[in-house]
């Protein structure tokens, strides 16, 4: 519902299906996976060696003071040594690598599903959530897609390999040693249960602490214009410290919980030297089996304690997958026809009919609007602010579909054609302009390699651009920075012109700029605008009484419906709205014309 | 300190262990006294035992102690902000100032807490076992830690490689994030010239080189476990080979060579947290410097030296004395010598295109901002020597975003008041027409606010607010632009009702409505930062200038907005 809400998913441990889901990704990496998973098994099994020689060093070589033999073994456990490291550094490699892989599918994934989306999806959803998607809740799955899985394995055959060894040494001590595993795996239930009570508490009062400041960084002037800042600490105090209780007693378990289990430990080698001692008085074990015995339980820990990191890791994981695959799941698409059209001979005639079109539905924005154009004709939209201009051109592009009447091009239903096909004949120049960071020349034409660089100097030169491009110390080459703030606002217009018409549209939609520029800019600007008008369809949604004069029809919008239709004098003639239009916003530019 | 002691005493503990195994083995060997054998086991797990009793200790008071300087630093982190001016929250961005309160909290915690801990426990524990060794067998100790200075060359070597390829990743990420902030931004264009696959292609690039960059860093960072492996385990081969060397010539026993191998084990760790808690602390290091910096920020506007705490009320009367301001040095100047007296009890109204510097002016009424030149007067008296207090307890500024808080209506409205009630309640929102909206929640004036409950719409919002700023019973209020989203005839309703609650109060309105200005006492229009045109409505439309241009302008449009 919310922004926030969204965001604080906390999400379950383990959910099947999610995980189901997310496997799918590590699909083409099986290769990759099976390699890790079977240097896990090396991994695993090289270590547990290592107590098995060293018996046999105590036993045989030690006790017989047979020095070779001794040499022996340790070159064998030296080269196992070498032999694991070189092993185990591959291992992490090569799950690092399919962490990696499996990430950047998604993202590369994600992203380009989100450029399929309509604008109806960025009205609705702010840009910065979905960045988080792409970027954070990606990467949070890094760690699970490379050591969760693949260690999980490496846990369990560390935990086999060592049973086996001790098995195969003595049945009757490695059953005495393992005794104390129940209460083990019973203890760790436990604290599992406790520790995912008081987890869920601590997320509770840390979402409160967030949202709390949030809020109040927020609406910080209207606790200091209130003078409220004592009673706001004190407030804030009494969640901060829920949140430090919260803490401290999830602190508790975990205190409790490690020095058992080192208890634990202790108890299974007090064990081992109680019976496994009495067995070597009895000279029904040798020393050197007790040896081995003492290392494998303190071997068999590790995999132990991984267990409560590696439930974290799953945690955050589900619950950023949860958002990602709700991203993913999102089909706020324009829906294109199963057969396109597409145009042989392309000629720009426009026709709408009784069109009308609501963003929300029930709230129509556009009533009932006809009108047609031949090709090449230029028609200028004048309206109030809510008049419903800019839905006239979102329509025409398909970035919304229309509730009922037809637009047609060339007499074919623009429902027809598939949006791309659509928009390969209509450039678009918007109000604001766009400047995306890269060069001025790219900014021209946005990596189209079929817009050469003699075409992209050509288009700068009709509409004016050309000469302060030259200025500029790398001139075509030149970074933009920062959006463009390096540049001003007349030049980033004529940026956006050159853009248009080096891709030489058939059909171009201006949203002329309300914003004040210089009288020579606003001369150079003019004279573009004639230029890139000209032989084309054109649609200008217009704040410019040259363009408003010079168009072949004027439609004046009010409230959604299509008002008036002429040209200039005829509507002045006629004392309706475009009347009042012209006093309030074009006279002014008489003024300055006549001046 | 009693957490350093802990970690000492269970460390004993800990240690003692080995010495009891090497014992049990050694009585094993040679005199094969079973009672001794169940001594020493007795003695493994009492020991044992009391160690894990002090491990649960350190624990309880140092990991515990961390969440309370957390507590403690995000308390002061909180106080502190909210004395800072509206120009800390206008130059950072909301997210930026919760990522100090919360990450970079967490990692000074992280370094007070779990860093002290293990580093104090490990190197405590290393300083334990190193002489217990060296008196066990000298010879030996030293063959045993041969390896270790390498081990630690290694780690510095290759966190070094770590650190500025972490930076590299680092900055790609960021590369990544912009280049799809950029490309959601600019949907529209990229839609309009096709450039989705592109755009796609391009982010695939930068994907790939982020790939690239965090598979660079995991080629040295997988280096880590193999070298602590490999450098530990030589320890205890070396010790196997020269201690069974000499166990051959009578030099040793067995069971001072397998404590000498439970030490290493014990030894192992301490190496492996060594790199882990450098990173911590360098984390730590760079949090700290970003919390400083903020700590550090000058609260700017407070009560000084000058301020006379002897003023406990105002009565109203507002004076500017060649004002100027501007944001920040360098910055133009948005008020330019202002000199303007608005007596007590009047009605004021401010007018002007966006830009021009209404909006800067009141705010230094309020003190959200202090002049630049000049003074600010109230009452005679410079604000400065106001209690901040008293000058805000008796200003109702209801400001152009009307932000409230997600809480009940009641609490929102009675927010500047001590003693809330009902009567209150009912008299502020009928004075701002909000009572027969109300009427139709629920749950009334208990409706919650915000995420959790029910959004208001535009109107309502700056109705609450200005609701709100009526309950403080103000001596001063200040309305700037708060009637934009309320339609013409509820604003004429309002203004209707305020000019009764007004009767003996200063008020202030800022507005682009001719209509909601028309009646006040004098009406000041401001141009470039400067004061243009003065004087009331009649006498400024006689004028003929800018008051009476926007006059026309509006006739036409209500005019228009009135054509169907």
């Amino acid at each position: 519902m919310s922004v926030q809400k969204e965001d604080e998913i906390i999400g379950k441990a383990y959910d099947s299906k999610l995980m189901k889901r997310l496997l799918t990704y590590i699909k083409p990496y099986r290769k990759y996976v099976f390699l890790a998973i079977f240097m896990n098994i090396v991994v695993a099994a090289l270590p547990s060696l290592r107590p098995v020689l060293t018996k046999i060093a105590v036993d045989d070589k030690i006790t017989n003071h047979d020095y070779n033999g001794l040499l022996l073994i340790i070159v064998a456990l030296f080269g196992i040594l070498i032999f694991q490291s070189i092993v185990q550094y591959f291992l992490t490699y090569f799950t690092e690598l399919i962490g990696q892989k499996t990430i950047y599918d998604l993202r590369t994934q994600l992203f380009a599903h989100v450029q399929k989306l309509s604008l109806k999806y960025f009205d609705k959803v702010p840009i910065g959530r979905t960045v988080t998607r792409v970027t954070n809740d990606v990467d949070a799955l890094n760690e699970m897609f490379s050591s969760g899985i693949v260690e999980i394995f490496s846990d369990l055959f560390m935990i086999i390999w060592i049973l086996v060894f001790m098995f195969w040494m003595s049945w009757s001590l490695a059953l005495i040693t393992l005794a104390v595993f129940p209460i083990l795996i019973f203890a760790t239930f436990l604290f599992r249960r406790k520790v995912r009570e008081t987890y869920r508490d601590v997320r509770k009062h840390l979402a409160r602490l967030n949202s709390y400041m949030q809020e109040h960084i927020t609406g910080m002037n209207v606790v200091q214009i209130f003078a409220k800042e004592k009673d706001e600490l004190k407030r804030f105090s009494s969640i901060n410290k829920d949140h430090k209780d919260a803490n401290i007693r999830s602190i508790f378990y975990y205190a409790v919980f490690y020095p058992f289990v080192e208890l634990l430990n202790s108890i299974a080698i007090g064990l081992i030297i109680w019976y496994g001692g009495g067995e070597v008085i009895q000279k029904h074990l040798s020393i050197g089996v007790l040896f081995a015995f003492i290392q494998f339980v303190e071997m068999f820990w590790r995999p132990v304690r991984d267990l409560s990191e590696k439930y974290n890791i799953l945690q955050g994981a589900m619950a950023a997958s949860e958002r990602i695959f709700k991203l993913l799941d999102d089909n706020t698409f324009i829906e294109n026809p199963a057969k396109p059209i597409s145009l042989k001979n392309f000629k720009g005639e426009i026709e709408f009919k009784n069109v009308w079109f609501a963003y929300n539905p029930g709230e129509y924005v556009l009533k009932n609007i006809s009108f047609k154009l031949k090709p090449g004709e230029t028609v200028a939209i004048v309206g109030a602010t809510g008049a419903g201009k800019t839905s006239i051109i979102n329509i025409l592009t398909r970035f919304y579909d229309i509730e009922k009447g037809s637009i047609t091009i060339d007499g074919i239903d623009i429902k027809n054609f598939h949006e791309k096909e659509l928009r390969k004949y209509i450039a678009v120049v918007l109000q604001d302009v766009f400047l995306f960071s890269g060069d001025v020349k790219t900014n021209i034409n946005l990596g189209n390699e079929n817009i050469s660089e003699e075409k992209i100097i050509e288009a700068a030169k009709i509409v004016g651009a050309d000469k302060f491009i030259n200025q500029l110390p790398n001139k075509y080459n030149e970074e933009v920075k920062e959006k463009g703030a390096t540049l001003s606002v007349g030049q980033r217009q004529l940026i956006s012109f050159a853009r248009a018409l080096s891709y030489n549209p058939q059909i171009l939609i201006l949203d002329e700029a309300t914003s004040s520029v210089d009288t020579e800019t606003e001369k150079l600007i003019q004279n573009a605008i004639e230029k890139l008008l000209k032989g084309r369809t054109s649609i200008v949604i217009a704040h410019r009484l040259s363009t408003i004069q010079n168009a072949d029809k004027i439609l004046v919008m009010h409230k959604g419906e299509l008002k008036e239709v002429g040209n200039h004098q005829e509507l002045l003639a006629k004392k309706g709205i475009y009347y009042r239009l012209y006093q309030l916003q074009y006279k002014d530019q008489e003024k300055i014309k006549t001046n | 300190m009693l957490g350093i002691l802990f970690i000492i005493l269970s460390n004993i503990g800990g240690v003692y262990i080995p010495i009891l195994l090497r014992n049990s083995i050694d009585e094993l060997k040679n005199n094969l006294d079973f009672n001794l054998v169940i001594k020493n086991t007795i003695l493994v797990v009492v020991t044992s035992a009391v160690a894990g009793v002090f491990r649960f200790m350190i624990r309880q008071t140092i990991i515990v102690v961390s969440r309370e300087i957390e507590f403690d630093l995000r308390q002061d982190f909180w106080q502190h902000i909210q004395k800072l001016p509206l120009r800390f929250f206008q130059n950072n961005s909301t997210g930026n100032i919760m990522a100090h309160a919360t990450s970079d909290i967490s990692a000074v915690r992280m370094f007070v807490g779990p860093a002290v801990m293990y580093s104090t426990d490990t190197g405590m524990r290393f300083f334990l076992i190193l002489p217990i060794m060296l008196w066990m067998n000298t010879t030996l100790t030293l063959f045993a830690l041969l390896p270790l200075p390498l081990l630690s060359f290694a780690v510095y070597l290759v966190m070094k490689k770590i650190h500025v390829r972490y930076t590299k990743i680092q900055e790609k990420f960021s590369d990544l994030t912009t280049k799809a902030q950029e490309n959601f931004s600019g949907i529209r264009v990229v839609k309009s010239y096709l450039r989705e696959d592109f755009e796609i292609s391009q982010f695939e690039k930068e994907s790939n080189e982020y790939l690239k960059r965090n598979m660079d860093l995991v080629k040295v960072r997988s280096l880590f476990q193999p070298i602590f492996y490999l450098i530990a385990g030589l320890s205890s081969i070396i010790v196997l080979w020269k201690g069974g060397t000499m166990i051959m010539n009578n030099q040793l026993s067995l069971g001072t060579m397998f404590a000498f191998l439970t030490y290493l084990l014990m030894l192992i760790w301490p190496m492996i947290a060594f790199g882990w808690v450098a990173n911590m602390i360098q984390q730590a290091d760079a949090s700290m410097k970003r919390l400083l910096k903020i700590f550090n920020e000058p609260y700017e506007i407070s009560d000084s030296e000058k301020t006379d705490f002897n003023i406990k009320t105002i009565d109203g009367e507002i004076e500017f004395r060649n004002v100027k301001f501007r944001y920040r040095e360098n910055l133009p100047l948005v008020l330019n010598d202002i000199s303007l007296k608005i007596p007590k009890g009047s009605t004021v109204a401010f007018i002007g295109n966006t830009g021009v510097g209404k909006t800067s002016l009141i705010n230094l009424i309020a003190r959200l901002y202090d002049v630049t030149e000049g003074e600010v007067l109230i009452d005679g008296k410079n604000v400065k020597s106001i209690p901040l207090e008293v000058v805000r307890k008796n200003i109702g500024l209801v400001p152009q975003d009307s932000f409230l808080f997600s809480d009940t209506l009641a609490n929102n409205l009675m927010y500047g008041v001590s003693n809330p009630s009902q009567e209150l309640i009912d008299f502020v929102s009928e004075v701002s027409q909000l009572k027969k909206d109300v009427e139709s929640f629920p749950n009334g004036f208990e409706t919650i606010l915000g995420e959790r409950g029910i959004t208001l719409s535009g109107g309502q919002k700056q109705r609450a607010s200005l609701a709100r700023a009526l309950a403080i019973n103000p001596k001063i209020l200040i309305l700037d632009d708060s009637f934009s989203a309320v339609d013409t005839h509820t604003e004429e309703e309002i203004l209707k009702r305020l000019k009764s609650f007004m009767k003996d109060r200063t008020s202030i309105i800022i507005s682009h409505r001719i209509s909601t200005v028309k009646d006040c006492d004098k009406i000041f229009v401001l141009e470039n930062g400067k004061i243009a045109e003065e004087g009331n409505h009649d006498e400024l439309i006689e004028l003929n200038g800018i008051y009476a241009d926007l006059h026309n302008k509006q006739l036409l449009e209500e005019e228009l907005s009135e054509l169907n």
